[in-house]
């Protein structure tokens, strides 16, 4: 009785462990078929762009006799990127900002890709130099960002020449009650690097030097050289303590809704605010962000989006071809656009959608001397610190004592 | 435990059994409990999924050459099917599967942390040398200037899925086609071949050209085919263009070092950081994953970036822990007792209203707090007409962080109170009251001592929760505010938001420092929660 019970129960259990497994030994054989007659290339983007990416990759995939899997990665994609090259089951190829070229790197988790010179010379020369690492081109760019100064027409029919005027404009708004703040500049209580960087060139700071062939060099720091001491003073005359253009209240989260409210004129954000700006009805303009009287030009950082090949992944010739032979093409970057209006890459592109949308050229009007955003690893130790300097200085703080304090804790993270 | 029925799933189904002959069975209940039709399909569906897991989990370990691993996956499998299918063990059938899940889940994280902390683990080192090796060669393959850029076909004398690869390349100048393989390049006849309009060959005699399925599906060999030429080698790009490249950099094993070709710059390779470092100290930014001792223990006691903010830290950690708890334990009791007494009306509404809080997410929740506080578009400030800046200021920004950890809190201390309330028997109060003493008296000497006994292990538990309340900080003030000197300790930092940003704000993260900080975290929680747990066992044999 006790060893039929056991027998019946272990027949039953490996019957069943057999169904299983032959469940699973099914899968690998239809997947061997396709696999067969032509690869496998596999895509990691984020949500939005998996959406734009998998019509056009079916089309490629239909017309090569291939298989393509675009998948959504919605949330930390370098991360998930990097940790699962390192294991051997990333993808062939991601689409990502080009700042992270530099960590990508240094972890081994991709591939130059070469570009023919006619290639090349078809995309905007700052986007190529974005994804230009150490001599090399890391990645095909499809689209750029960068900040621009977006004005409620309504309110300030003039586009602001210098920020002082910006300022002044802001305050008879305010005067007049028409706006309830003079500058929608996020910050938040811990500062934002990327925000601020504008009225910090203009007023003569930089991050880093450049070497002689034109990279960042990590060895010559800008943060707490005298040059940045005086930006900061700039800056934190118009805080909290100043003339009160510049608040930590502002926030990453309110300062578009603010912008929307009508509670203030001028916003400086990107390409990503528009569509909520269009949304509340705003008549609005987009001019570059103005510097200070008698300083430097204002200078956004320009971001690039870009495909980049995997260098553990299973299928790299086809991923290559995928890269530097299709995103170069046209039709990608204006798919990508219609899922996102950000300005393409690609200036064919660009003439192709630029009709329709008349803030593109203005954004890249803005962009036309912004800063390549760094994409060196050691960027990676300015955001934080720098950003909790801009809010101390805004709030009130001494600017010589804490940018030199800022400086001296990102020198400490460079390796 | 003897008396019980054998076996999980197997349940009592008396009406099964020949009634009378009971007591005599109990004995051997073991051997002769019945064997019901539920208890055989849970055990059968329980004891598969068993097996299919290990014969799922078994193919990628064969494939690794995992042996070790293989022969723990195969003990396991054999030591449950033996467990559950004899009749004996019965305490260990229900021990087991815990145990199982204990050292998956707790104590092998547990370890790996720990290794982890003796490493160099973290961004730009994550792999091995070799890879770092391929990772360094790769990257530094540059075009040789002024080469031509071919247009390739990939084609093959043999069998489209196994022979020998050879390029097909045409040169765009003059249109004239070569072969390339392992030995280097030769001239085609322009008879013999089919050139489309592109440049692409498309038919070569006596070879047969891959479409992009079938050249795809032998990816990985024509990444590696690599034809020799004067300037360098011939390299595809892709299936459809090849370029003439050159490794700048290589790795000689003579020296141990990596060597670039075009400068003469040598980096050798350092096994005690695992990188490859230059005479002058430049390190190539592709390094390895190597043992580092105690480096990161030492790291944590001397740099005095950690060791000097560090105590203040710590004593707000523990006001931070001790007030959450504390807080919450407070306001929960409170409301508990007041909803206890019988001469409340609506009770069940008040609880239904108070366990909103808890229901919601806290992580959505928090946000909401955070952006509540704003100084000039919060909630807080409009309501009361302030001006506070909350998080801007060093006390206010604690008092907030505070006030929200007890709003989300309480609920949660209100709903184990009221539990435990009313375990206690109301005639103690009632005896205690007659025996004249007053509710406060009666509180302090009956209800408070026998709520302890029941909460207790929850304070600690809450206690040692709250000391490592990543989110209660990081999703309201960051840490901050922060002085306008120190970018890196806030006011509000606890020691887990204190060092994640140590090990991950700076330049790549540093997986190994950050396990060895989680370490001392580990120290600092388990030493509090032991003498707690010490001192109640000594309270419960008071009142118990």
């Amino acid at each position: 009785m006790r060893i039929r019970t056991a027998g019946v129960v272990a027949v039953f259990t490996l019957a069943l462990a057999a169904s299983g497994c032959g469940g699973g030994s099914d899968e690998p054989a239809t997947n061997e078929s396709p696999k067969a007659a032509g690869g496998k290339l596999v895509i990691w983007a984020d949500d939005k762009r998996t959406a734009a990416l998998k019509p056009f990759a079916e089309t490629f995939g239909r017309e090569n006799g291939v298989t393509v899997e675009v998948q959504a990665v919605s949330k930390d994609l370098q991360t998930n990127f990097v940790t699962a090259a390192q294991q051997g089951s990333g993808p062939d190829v991601v689409v990502g900002a080009h700042d992270w070229i530099g960590n990508m790197v240094q972890n081994g988790a991709i591939d130059p890709v070469q570009l023919a010179a006619d290639q090349k010379s078809a995309f905007n020369e700052t986007a190529i130099k974005a994804v230009t690492f150490n001599g090399q081109l890391y990645g095909v760019p499809y689209a750029m960002e960068n900040l621009a100064l977006i004005r409620n027409t309504a309110l300030a029919p003039e586009a602001p020449k210098t920020v002082e005027e910006l300022v002044a404009t802001g305050k008879r708004l305010k005067a007049e009650k028409k706006a309830s703040e003079i500058l929608c500049l996020q910050s938040g209580q811990n500062g934002d690097a990327y925000h601020i960087y504008p009225l910090y060139t203009s007023a003569g700071g930089y991050l880093f030097g450049t070497t002689a062939d034109g990279d960042y060099d990590p060895k010559d720091l800008g943060v707490g050289k005298p040059e940045s001491i005086e930006a900061f003073k700039k800056i934190g005359a118009l805080g909290e303590k100043g003339e009160g253009a510049l608040k930590r209240s502002i926030t990453p989260e309110n300062s578009i809704a603010t912008f929307t409210g009508k509670k203030c004129a001028f916003l400086v954000s990107g390409p990503w605010a528009v569509a909520d700006v269009k949304k509340a009805g705003i008549s609005y303009d987009i001019t570059p962000v103005p510097g200070f009287a008698g300083g430097k030009e204002a200078q956004p950082f320009v971001g690039v989006q870009a495909f980049y090949v995997a260098s553990k992944g299973k299928n790299k010739a086809l991923a290559q071809e995928f890269v530097a032979n299709h995103v170069t093409k046209p039709e990608l970057a204006v798919a990508l656009y219609q899922a996102e209006p950000r300005p393409p890459a690609l200036t064919a592109a660009l003439d192709q959608v630029k009709g329709g949308d008349p803030d593109l050229a203005k954004f890249t009007e803005a962009g036309r001397n912004g800063q390549v955003l760094p994409a060196i690893p050691a960027m990676a130790a300015i955001w934080d610190p720098f950003g909790k300097a801009e809010a101390a200085v805004i709030g009130g703080a001494d600017p010589a004592r804490t940018i030199t304090a800022a400086g001296q804790t990102i020198a400490g993270q460079i390796k | 435990m003897s008396t019980s029925p054998s076996g999980p799933g197997s349940t009592q189904a008396p009406g099964r059994e020949p009634v009378g002959s009971r007591p005599a069975k109990r004995r051997t209940a073991r051997d002769h409990a019945p064997i019901t039709l539920t208890g055989l399909a849970v055990k059968v569906v329980l004891l598969g999924l068993v097996a299919g897991i290990a014969i799922w989990a078994a193919f990628p370990l064969i494939e690794a050459g995992k042996w070790a691993g293989l022969a723990l996956l195969v003990a396991t499998t054999a030591g449950l099917f033996h467990l559950y299918l004899t009749r004996r063990h019965v305490p260990a059938k229900y021990l087991v599967p815990g145990t199982l899940f204990l050292i998956a889940f707790q104590v092998v994280p547990v370890l790996y942390t720990a290794g982890t902390a003796f490493t160099n683990f973290g961004d730009g080192h994550r792999g091995d040398k070799q890879g770092a090796i391929v990772a360094i060669q790769t990257a530094s393959v540059k075009q040789v200037p002024g080469s031509t850029e071919y247009a390739l076909s990939v084609a093959t004398e043999g069998d489209p899925a196994t022979g020998p690869l050879v390029f097909l390349v045409t040169d765009p100048a003059g249109g004239a086609v070569s072969v390339g393989d392992g030995t280097g390049l030769r001239r085609l006849d322009a008879g013999e071949v089919t050139v489309a309009p592109g440049g692409k060959v498309t038919a070569a005699d006596g070879y047969t050209v891959l479409n992009f399925g079938q050249a795809s599906a032998r990816s990985q060999e024509i990444t590696d085919l690599v034809v020799p030429t004067a300037g360098g080698a011939l390299r595809s790009s892709g299936l459809s263009r090849a370029y003439e490249g050159k490794a700048v950099r290589a790795y000689d094993a003579g020296c141990d070092c990596v060597r670039d070709s075009e400068t003469g710059r040598t980096w050798t390779a350092d096994e005690s950081t695992g990188s490859f470092v230059a005479a002058d100290g430049e390190r190539l930014a592709q390094g390895w994953k190597v043992g580092v001792g105690l480096r990161n223990f030492t790291r944590v006691l001397t740099d005095p970036n950690i060791s000097g903010p560090f105590l203040g830290t710590l004593v707000w950690n523990f006001a931070f822990a001790v007030g959450s708890t504390g807080g919450t334990f407070l306001l929960g009791t409170f409301v508990a007792l007041a909803l206890h007494s019988p001469r409340m009306r609506g009770t069940n509404l008040y609880r239904v209203l108070l366990i909103l809080p808890y229901a919601m997410p806290s992580f959505a929740m928090l946000l909401v707090w955070r952006d509540m506080f704003n100084s000039d578009f919060g909630l807080i400030n409009n309501l009361f007409g302030l001006g506070v800046n909350w998080f801007g200021e060093e006390w206010s920004a604690r008092a907030a962080v505070l006030l929200v950890q007890l709003w989300l809190g309480y609920p949660y201390m209100f709903l184990v109170a009221t539990g435990a309330l009313q375990a206690i028997p109301r005639e103690l109060t009632e005896a205690t009251s007659v025996d004249g003493a007053s509710p406060w008296q009666s509180f302090r000497a009956v209800t408070l001592p026998l709520l302890l006994v029941a909460l207790s292990p929850l304070l600690i538990s809450s206690f040692a929760y709250n000391f490592n309340n990543f989110n209660a900080i990081y999703l309201t003030t960051e840490g901050g505010p922060f002085p306008a000197d120190n970018p890196t300790n806030g006011a509000t930092d606890l020691l887990i938001t204190y060092t994640y940003r140590l090990a991950f704000g700076g330049q790549g993260a540093e997986f190994g420092f950050a396990a060895a900080i989680s370490l001392f975290i580990f120290a600092i929680v388990a030493v509090v929660s032991a003498v707690s747990f010490r001192r109640t066992r000594k309270q419960e044999e008071v009142y118990a």
